[in-house]
């Protein structure tokens, strides 16, 4: 067994557990507001969102 | 010799997170989080503008995560007395499940996230409304008058009166008389609904060093002081009827339930000293809730049937 797989940190199940959790909650909420900003974005500027003059 | 002497790492920075989403979502005060999101709802509908419905819920929704951003902060800054008090000893931070630092980023972050997106979203009076209202109870409240003086929770109460204000603002893009009275009836309830909470509670805000009325100027002034503010929320609960703003069936409904609000702090007034059960404190609280419930959902209500065009008498 070398030196660096000895410094890793080991999760225990509850704390991969908990990370699992968090990683679930975190991607729900980043989809979630991806969304929002779309629609948002749509309702603010409306058809000018394709207006973009060269 | 080493070149760094201190090398002993402070174990609670290192140690790795259990925390579920949960816990996270326990930071943002879930319950006061949807008294802001009713009231600023109400504020917003009864402004009686033109809004695309997305950006209402939107908007509300920026609101109430700035609410719960200042939930966090108070959380991350009170886990010191939170731990000793039996009613907040189980909280996130002060359990351990969280740990403070984290707290105080989760608060930070979604604040400054909610102000940018309110602002983008509606207008920046109403961005601008809720960094200040984030600021005053993170700050102003918890920090700084909670742990002062017994005054703590009056001026703070503003903190929590604030959000129908910037439900209105978000759609209407200025600060109405209509939205003013009601940042008042939140305003004016907070101390009695504290207050009788801190007479059954006072034992554990003693414990924690927090000058809540009771304990700092008695039972008996406390008592008369609820007396008096629920004379105040009484009458200012019907000026949106006075003023025309809210029907005259509003004005008799808020009436009643003012009516309701004096004659239970009336009964905390006439409650004996040696009285340690403190059952009229307790139906005082409980009722406390349900008139700020029930004056807000008449106020919604009125502006619904306006909308409408329904002519309430």
């Amino acid at each position: 067994m070398s030196v660096m797989e000895d410094d890793r940190v080991n999760l225990t199940e509850a704390q991969k557990k908990a990370r699992r959790n968090r990683s679930i909650a975190l991607a729900v909420a980043l989809v979630g507001f991806v969304v929002i900003m779309y629609f948002v974005t749509i309702i603010k500027l409306g058809p000018s969102i394709l207006d973009r003059p060269m | 010799m080493a070149l760094v002497e201190k090398n002993g790492y402070d174990d609670a920075a290192f140690r790795v997170s259990e925390a579920q989403a949960g816990d996270y979502l326990a930071l943002l005060k879930p319950r006061v989080m949807s008294l802001v999101v009713f009231t600023a709802f109400v504020g917003l509908v009864s402004a009686q503008a033109p809004v695309n419905p997305f950006i209402a819920v939107v908007s509300i929704l920026a609101i109430a995560v700035g609410a719960g951003a200042s939930g966090a902060l108070n959380m991350w800054y009170d886990a010191d007395i939170d731990a000793v008090m039996s009613r907040t000893a189980n909280r996130p931070v002060p359990s351990g499940r969280v740990l403070p630092g984290e707290a105080l980023v989760f608060g930070l972050i979604l604040s400054a996230f909610s102000v940018m997106m309110l602002g983008l979203v509606a207008n920046w009076l109403a961005a601008s409304l809720l960094a200040f209202t984030i600021f005053f109870y993170a700050v102003v409240y918890t920090m700084w008058l909670k742990r002062w003086t017994p005054q703590n929770i009056v001026i703070g109460g503003a903190a929590g009166a604030f959000p129908p204000m910037i439900g209105w603002a978000a759609v209407t893009g200025h600060i109405g008389l209509e939205s003013v009275i009601q940042f008042l009836i939140i305003f004016l309830w907070t101390p009695p609904h504290f207050w009788a909470l801190a007479l059954f509670k006072s034992g554990d805000y003693g414990r924690a060093g927090i000058p809540m009325m009771p304990n700092v100027a008695g039972e008996a002034s406390t008592k008369r002081q609820i007396f008096a503010y629920a004379v105040l929320v009484a009458a200012v609960g019907v000026l949106p009827s006075v003023l025309g703003q809210a029907s005259v069936s509003f004005g008799v409904f808020a009436a009643a339930l003012g009516a309701g609000f004096v004659w239970y702090s009336w009964k905390v007034l006439r409650m004996p000293e040696e009285d340690r059960v403190m059952r009229p404190a307790k139906a005082l609280f409980g009722y406390s809730l349900l008139y700020l419930f029930a004056i807000f959902a008449a106020l919604l209500l009125d502006a619904v049937a306006a909308r409408a065009g329904i002519a309430v008498w």
